[in-house]
Order: C-alpha cells, then structure tokens, then sequence
C-alpha cells in the first residue's frame, strides 16, 4: 500500500464547561499519493478538529491523542514541536476556507509566496521568486510576474484562492489538506478551483485530504471518502461505491436531502433527517446516530457500535447487516 | 419506530443571565474590585451613623496625633488628628462621599450626553456622524484640566463647579465607544427585522439596540468614574476644586504636603484612600469587561 | 390571469463608494433597471453569485434601501407612498444568517411578538396565544418561548425567524438565502416547512439564493442576475431545460450533484473577473462569455421576450 497519512484511533477531547466534549472519537483517516481523500459532514462532526490534531494547530485547551499516526513513514506523536512546524508547510499544506483573510493584508503577493519557501528550504531570494511566478502560472494566473507585487485586496476571492494553492505547492509537499477551500467562493468560480486542485494533485502526485459539507463536490472529485457524523466516522470507501450504494442510514438520509435538478421531484417534500445532532458531551451509551435513525431498535441504545468492514476499505458503522442496509435504500 | 434517548445525556445551555453570573463569580479581579468598592460605599453611607467625631470640629490642643501605630497613637483618633486637629478616620470617611458623589454625578451626566451622541452618530451616519465626530474632535482638542481651571478661575470653586464641569467635559469616551458599538450593531440583520416589523426608529434604538451595547456602556463608565475622582483630587490639590473645609481626599494630601516629612502618614492615608478607590472600580471595570465578553457561539 | 403581487420599474440603485482618500466617490451601480413581476401565490427565485444585486434588490422591496430611480408597486400601489406599519404587514423578511437575524438578548417570545406589539393588535394573552400557535406552526414546542437565541440551533433559529415573519399572516415573504447558512439536513427540513407553509396560508415568495438546486425544487419561475441586471428570466422548468443565456448555462453547467459518474464540469468561462465599479463596456458579461463577438464589447444586449422567457444577449441560444 501505498500510505502517504495513516492515522488511527483519533480522539480529540476539549474540556468546557459543562464537560469534557469529546469533538472526536475514535477516527481512521488513510490517504494515499496521488488520490483524494474527502472528510465529509456538517458543522459540528469533527473533520477539521481531526485536521488540526494531525497538524498539532488544535488550541491549547484542546487535547488530542491517537493509536498511531504516522505520514510518510514519520510517527508523528514522536515528533517535537520545532520539528513538527517544519513538516507544516514543507511537507504538509493547508488551505483554508476563507480567502478573504488567508492572505496578509500588508504584505505582497510575492512577499507572501516567498516566505513560505524561504521559512523552509535555504535557497536563494531569486530562486524562490522564480518558483512563485511559476506556481501561479500554474493555478492559471496570467502576468504572474506583475502579480507578484500586488497586494491581497486588488485580488478577487477566487484569485486569492489560487493564489493559496500555488503558495501550499512552493516547498513541493507530499499532502495538501484543503478545508472547505470552495465553500466562500461563487458556484462558477468553485467549479475552476476544483478542477485546478485535481489537476495539480494529479501533476505533482500529491495526496490530498478535502475537507467539506458538500456532497455534490465530494462525488465529483474524492476518490475515497469518510462521512462523519458527530465525532465519529459512520461510513468510509470509495466515492463512486459509497454513492451508488449508501449503507448507512446517515448517509441514506443525506443523500435523500438534496434536491437533484432533473431527478427529485419539484415541490414535493425532500428527505429529511428529524431531530439534531446531539452534543457529544460525556459518556457515549449506544449508537451515535440513534435518537434520528429510522430502523432504529433496542439494540442501539446499549451497544458501543464498531465499524463493518464490508470489503478492503469499505466499512460503515451500524448494527444492520449489509444486505438490510441495501433493502433500505430501495425502500426509501 | 422506537423512541431513542439519545446516545449523550441532554445538556442544557444556560440563559444569557446565567452565563454572566457565573462567570462572575469565578473572576478574582471582579471580586476583589468589587469588594472593596462596596466596603468604599459602605464606609460613605454609613459616614454619619459611624464616623468617631465630626469631621469638621477642630482641636487645636490635639493637632497632628499620630495614627493608632505611631506611638503616641490612641484608639479614640485611630488614624490621628490632622494639623487643626480634626478626626483623621472621619475626615476619611466623609471624604469617600465626595469622591464617590462626584465621581457618580459626572459619570452619569457625562453619560447621558455621550451616549446620545454616540448613538446618534452610530445609527445614522452620514451628515449626523460628521457633525459629532466635529464636535468630538474638538473637545478632545481642549485640556480638562486647563478648562477646569479657567472656569473656577472665573466663578469660584465648588463641588457643584466641579461635577458640572466634568460632566460636561468627559463624554468622549463614551461617545466614541458608543458610536463604535452601534455602527457594528446597525448592520445586523435583527435590526433590519425590526424596521420591517414596523418599529420606529426610537423603538429600534431604545429596545434593539440599546440592550446590546450595555456591557460596553458599564465598562465605560467604571472608567469615567476613576477619571473624574482622579481629575477632582488633582484639581482640588491645586486648591481649584472643592473648598476647605470639606474632606475631599484631594484636598487632604494638599493640606498634608507641608507635613510630609514629619508626619507623612497623614498624606499617606487620603493618597491610599484615592488608590484603593480608584483601583477597585478599575478592577471592577475590566472584571465586567471580562465577563461580559461576546459569548462564543 | 394571474394579478402580479408586486412589480419593481426599472429599479435601480447606485452607491457611491469612495475607493481611496485621493481617488473621491466613485459609482457602484448594485441594480441598473431591474424589471421583475412576481404574481401572488408564485414562488419566485432571483439567482445570482455575489455582487449581482439580487440582496440590493430585496432591501429596496423591503423598504429598508431607497432605489435611486424606478418604482416598487405593492398590490398596485407604490410603496414609497406607503406607510412603514402598513407595508410591515403585508411584506416580511426571512433573513439568511440565523445567527444575527436574533436579538441575543431577548427570548424567543419577544422576539416573535414584536411584530404583533408594534401593531398593538391584541393584549399580552392574546399575543401569547398566538405566539403559541405560530411556534407550533413552524415546529418548535411553546415553551421554547423562553429560551434565548444562544440555546437554539441554527435551524431553530431560522424557524423563529419563519416564527417572526409569518406572524401578521403577510402576503409576501422575502427569503433572502434562508437556507445557505444551514447544514445539508436541516436545509431539508427548512425547505420542506417553507413549501408547506406557502399552501397552507397562500403566501407568495421572493426567493434570493445562489443554490440552483433549491431554486429548482421550489420556485416556479427563475430570474437570473448578472453584474445588477436580469439576463434571463422564465418559468422553472424551461429555464433549466433550455437556458439561453452564456451566464445561466455556465451557471447550470457549474452545479456540482452528488452524482460521481459525472466528474467536473468545465464553465469556459476563464478567469477574468469584473469589477462593479468599472464594469465592462457593452454586454458586462462579454470578458467571461465563451461566444462573445465585437458586438457584444460595443453594445448592449437587447431585451428579448419570446413565450414568456425573457433573455438579454446579442446571440442567445
């Protein structure tokens, strides 16, 4: 196997006041060179705290540990802190959401695109100039050498984004982590920035982890995806198995919740989930998804649910056989 | 379908309220402001039914007495007897009345003129926003101190002087802080649910957005308290604030400059007063601002 | 036939912005003659991405920006005539961001009273009676009432808001983004609500959104906007089955479905991105579009009504 980023048995804890919150428990994330890996679920499920714990950015209060993590071969919990900012950036990219505030505002583009090479190779300031200019040649920004000395408000949201993407690539690394990089952008605009990540992913042969709410985006660009609900991974596989056969009714449900143009029905009810997510505050007894789940029974509520290996890297979390996962998707 | 309980025990979140008081509760600079702000109140309240002796009656067969750790100290002056052999703990204790009542006074005049500005200049900009940033920038361009003095050079000094010209004079903090706050608030969008409710602008201001700056508003005026005690002291050192013989602790370290190096607790002890005074309000301040921070969603 | 609720003439809406201390105000023209007839018991959707107007738009309606020039028509009266109370009756607003369309410091029942209290339509118990009633309406049990925004959920959020709005009986709704800020699932069950909702009580919708898939399931005419004007306007399903405008097809073919067989779309729309306050010459769309000729960077597109389906190019499909 060709493992970039192995990490298992993920727990993220954050001590508040009403008690610890345990924002994830339990969490396998695997990435491989050269393929997509989606981190799928809403506001609250834990996909970027699992981010932020593998890149050590989790704020102080929280507290994070893991059976094993280990990224090109490094066991990460062995490394220290010094250590750990230099694997940031130079052998781990992120990009971030919000391109609006990405980017500093005082200094230059090219300002910003060199320091992320010069913080970490020692190479000369021309080098590095002629690395940036051909990164955003690379992410389709034309007159890459003029852009180099303009500053981030003469920039749009999508150019600023490209620009992000071509500052992850300058040091060459391994894994670029994108959390939720489309999601403040125009639905036009999204479409070109998807296809640009695919195509440097593909270029550079680099793994990439893609963090996002949007189901649509995930089937059109993950190769394997882990859906995540309320801390805890309920479903994983690949993306055109995972969508053509949902087995777990969080899955089914959300599917069921958006409206395709063309195939659900105009003015009639969409699917829905009933209820909210619980808050995953103390001691967990049964299923996570138990008080919304529609073929829930007694079993759920006492049982601590593992995860079914259906095949080699498809599993889903849930007391229901495969084959009863499968009838469920007709019936619905 | 079965009913679930759910795999975590509900949790419930607490109301606005009880958030803020238990944050109280826990904040060492709350607490500790907070107490001795109230044993301050506590101490001028009750100046006329526990202070020894009158603080004005002189003595001059018992002047300059030391405090009860000096020597010479009894129990029947605990803090000794002042140069024309006044009641030291009662001149104190009267003194925290006026500190306190100017302190007050201008905070609540300053106040009212500076939230109003504030408030208009935030909510409706443009023209409105221009003339009171004019007028701020102006009174900003004059020296409290220089002004106080000119006044009282012209009618004489007194309390009422002193709590009038401070209150006209320390609205600006407010007022810029104020203008901040509803500038940010204008643009929410249950402001603009509430002009399409029908609510008039006065309704709007008074019940929208009102409630919202108030944490801001308190921190404020903690602080503008502390300026005006401090500003008064100053002037009444100068001897252009309040008149002797009442015990403005300002006046006190003035009349005890002469005495400094023989007996220097008597300027010690109004100086301690105006400290202690001023720190717990301070405390007080920043404990409220720590509290009542944005709430994180 | 059909009476249009409400009618916006040529509605437009300049700002002046100043770009730089030394550079003065310059003009940013949010809607530039926008014609839009929404009829009652319609559910019309104004798509758009950031910077069309569609929001500008909505506030005019809303009463809460004034149109630099053009007229709102209401029931077959100007609204600028109209009295604040009086419009607060009939035109309500479901804002996008659940988070700040709540006072956080007041309780779910202030907050959803106040329309009724400002028009002093009953006293405190029939105002709670009817508190009770719209809550149970929108799906929230009673004693929410109680609660503060901070305890809620974003979807409960937004059902107050619904709450709020819905509490004088309107006859328009304004949904500005209603779902965009919400989870995938609640999204649903909010969808689902305000679907209902326009049946039981007959309420017509203006539904501003940059979601295509929400507007396909729920409107039945769609209006398009670009850069402050309306493109392309037509009933739902012949704008989607026949776009013909570049935009809209770019825009359509950009929709991103959970279906993976189909990979990514490709927009030709490159990257040139235009800039409100200097717009292109001639068809503000011609830097982006694909078939754009020299006329497009000279003139402006006609508008071209043909069967009910409006479009604004100089070579529609």
């Amino acid at each position: 196997m060709n493992a970039l980023l192995e990490v298992k048995g993920l727990h993220v804890d954050i001590p508040l006041e009403a008690g610890v919150l345990h924002a994830v428990r339990n969490v396998d994330i695997a990435v491989e060179r050269g393929k997509t890996l989606a981190l799928v679920g809403e506001s609250g499920c834990g996909k970027s705290l699992s981010v932020l714990s593998i890149m050590d950015l989790l704020p102080s209060k929280a507290a994070w540990t893991a059976d094993s993590i280990f990224f090109d071969g490094q066991n990460l919990e062995q490394v220290t802190a010094g250590q750990m900012a230099d694997i940031r950036g130079s052998k781990i990219a992120m990009i971030f959401q919000e391109p609006m505030t990405s980017l500093n505002p005082c200094y230059t583009i090219g300002n910003q695109l060199e320091e992320a090479l010069l913080r970490h190779k020692s190479v000369s300031r021309q080098a590095a100039q002629d690395r940036a200019v051909f990164l955003l040649e690379k992410v389709g920004i034309t007159a890459a050498t003029s852009r180099l000395k303009q500053y981030p408000h003469q920039l749009s949201g999508g150019l600023r984004q490209r620009v992000m993407i071509a500052m992850g690539l300058m040091c060459d690394p391994p894994l670029i982590i994108a959390d939720e990089p489309t999601t403040a952008l125009d639905v036009t605009i999204q479409a070109q920035i998807l296809a640009l990540l695919a195509s440097i992913q593909e270029e550079f042969d680099m793994g990439m982890i893609l963090i996002t709410h949007d189901l649509g985006v995930v089937a059109r660009i993950a190769d394997t995806v882990n859906i995540m609900y309320c801390g805890q991974v309920v479903e994983s596989g690949e993306a055109n198995d995972l969508f053509e056969t949902p087995l777990h009714p969080y899955t089914q449900g959300l599917l069921r919740c958006i409206p395709i143009p063309g195939k659900t029905n105009p003015g009639s009810h969409l699917g829905s989930i009933p209820g909210m997510v619980p808050t995953p505050i103390g001691d967990q007894t049964g299923c996570v998804f138990q008080n919304r789940c529609d073929y829930v029974f007694a079993g759920c509520m006492t049982t601590a649910v593992e995860q079914t290996a259906v095949a080699s890297g498809r599993t889903y979390r849930c007391l229901l056989s495969p084959e009863k996962c499968k009838k469920n998707i007709k019936q619905a | 379908m079965m009913e679930a309980t759910g795999p975590f025990k509900d949790v419930s979140f607490p109301t606005p309220m009880q958030m803020t008081f238990r944050q109280a509760k826990r904040h060492k600079g709350f607490l500790i402001g907070g107490t001795v702000l109230v044993l301050i109140i506590l101490m001028a309240l009750t100046a006329p039914i526990l202070a020894p002796h009158d603080p004005y009656k002189q003595d001059l067969s018992n002047r300059l007495k030391g405090p009860i750790w000096h020597a010479e100290g009894t129990w029947d002056h605990p803090l000794g007897t002042d140069n024309l052999g006044r009641d030291y703990l009662s001149r104190v204790m009267y003194g925290a009345r006026i500190s306190l009542l100017i302190g007050v006074a201008a905070m609540l005049i300053s106040g009212v003129i500076g939230t109003i500005m504030g408030v208009a200049a935030g909510y409706f900009g443009g023209k409105v926003d221009m003339v009171i940033s004019a007028l701020i920038t102006v009174r900003l361009a004059l020296p409290i101190m220089l002004v106080a003095l000119a006044v009282v050079a012209l009618v004489g000094g007194s309390l009422l002087i002193v709590v009038l010209v401070l209150g006209l004079m320390i609205w600006n903090r407010f007022a810029l802080v104020i203008r901040a706050s509803t500038q940010q608030l204008r643009a929410m969008d249950y402001v603009n649910a509430a002009k399409t409710s029908g609510c008039s602008t006065l309704r709007i201001i008074i019940t929208e957005i009102m409630p919202n700056i108030l944490n801001n508003l308190i921190v404020v005026a903690t602080l503008e308290i502390t300026r005006a005690i401090l500003i008064e002291a100053g002037l009444s050192f100068l001897g252009m604030g309040v008149q002797p013989p009442l015990p403005s602790w300002g006046l006190m370290v003035a009349e005890a400059k002469e005495f400094m190096l023989f007996s220097p607790w008597m300027i010690m002890i109004p100086g301690g007063a105006i400290f202690a005074l001023v720190l717990s309000i301070n405390l007080l301040g920043d404990g409220i601002r720590d509290i009542t921070a944005p709430e994180g969603r | 036939m059909t009476t249009a609720l409400l009618q916006t003439e040529d509605v437009t809406k300049v700002y002046k912005i100043s770009t730089g201390i030394f550079k003065g105000k310059q003009s940013l023209t949010a809607a530039n003659g926008i014609n839009l007839d929404v009829n009652e018991g319609e559910v019309m959707g104004l798509v758009g991405e950031s910077g069309c107007g569609k929001s500008t738009v909505a506030k005019i309606i809303l009463g809460l920006e004034k149109a630099t020039s053009g007229n709102v028509i209401f029931a077959g009266a100007p609204i600028a005539g109209m009295d604040r109370q009086e419009m607060s009756r009939r035109i309500q607003p479901i804002f996008q961001d659940p988070y700040s369309s709540l006072n956080p410091r007041k309780s779910i029942e202030a907050i959803v009273s106040l329309p009724y209290r400002v028009h002093k339509v009953g006293d405190k118990r029939a105002m709670q009676v009817r508190v009770a009633e719209i809550l149970e309406t929108v799906g929230l049990p009673a004693r929410m009432r109680y609660s503060y925004p901070n305890q809620l959920s974003g979807g409960q959020r937004q059902r107050v808001a619904i709450a709020r709005a819905l509490m004088m009986s309107p006859e328009l709704v304004i949904c500005d983004e209603p779902t965009s800020a919400l989870d995938v699932s609640v999204q649903s069950q909010i969808l689902n609500l305000l679907l209902d909702l326009q049946e039981q009580q007959g309420l017509t919708y203006l539904v501003i959104t940059h979601n295509l898939c929400v507007v396909e399931h729920i409107a039945t005419r769609v209006a398009v906007m670009y850069l402050g004007r309306i493109v392309e306007e037509a009933e739902t399903k012949a704008l989607f089955a026949n776009p013909r405008h570049p935009y809209t097809h770019a825009l359509l073919a950009s929709v991103l479905t959970p279906e993976p067989q189909l990979g990514l779309p490709e927009t030709h729309l490159g990257i040139a991105y235009p800039n409100p306050i200097d717009p292109p010459s001639g068809c503000t769309f011609h830097p982006r579009c694909p078939q754009a000729t020299d006329v497009c960077k000279q003139a402006r597109p006609e508008t071209r009504v043909e069967a009910g389906h409006l479009v604004e190019c100089h070579h529609p499909h």
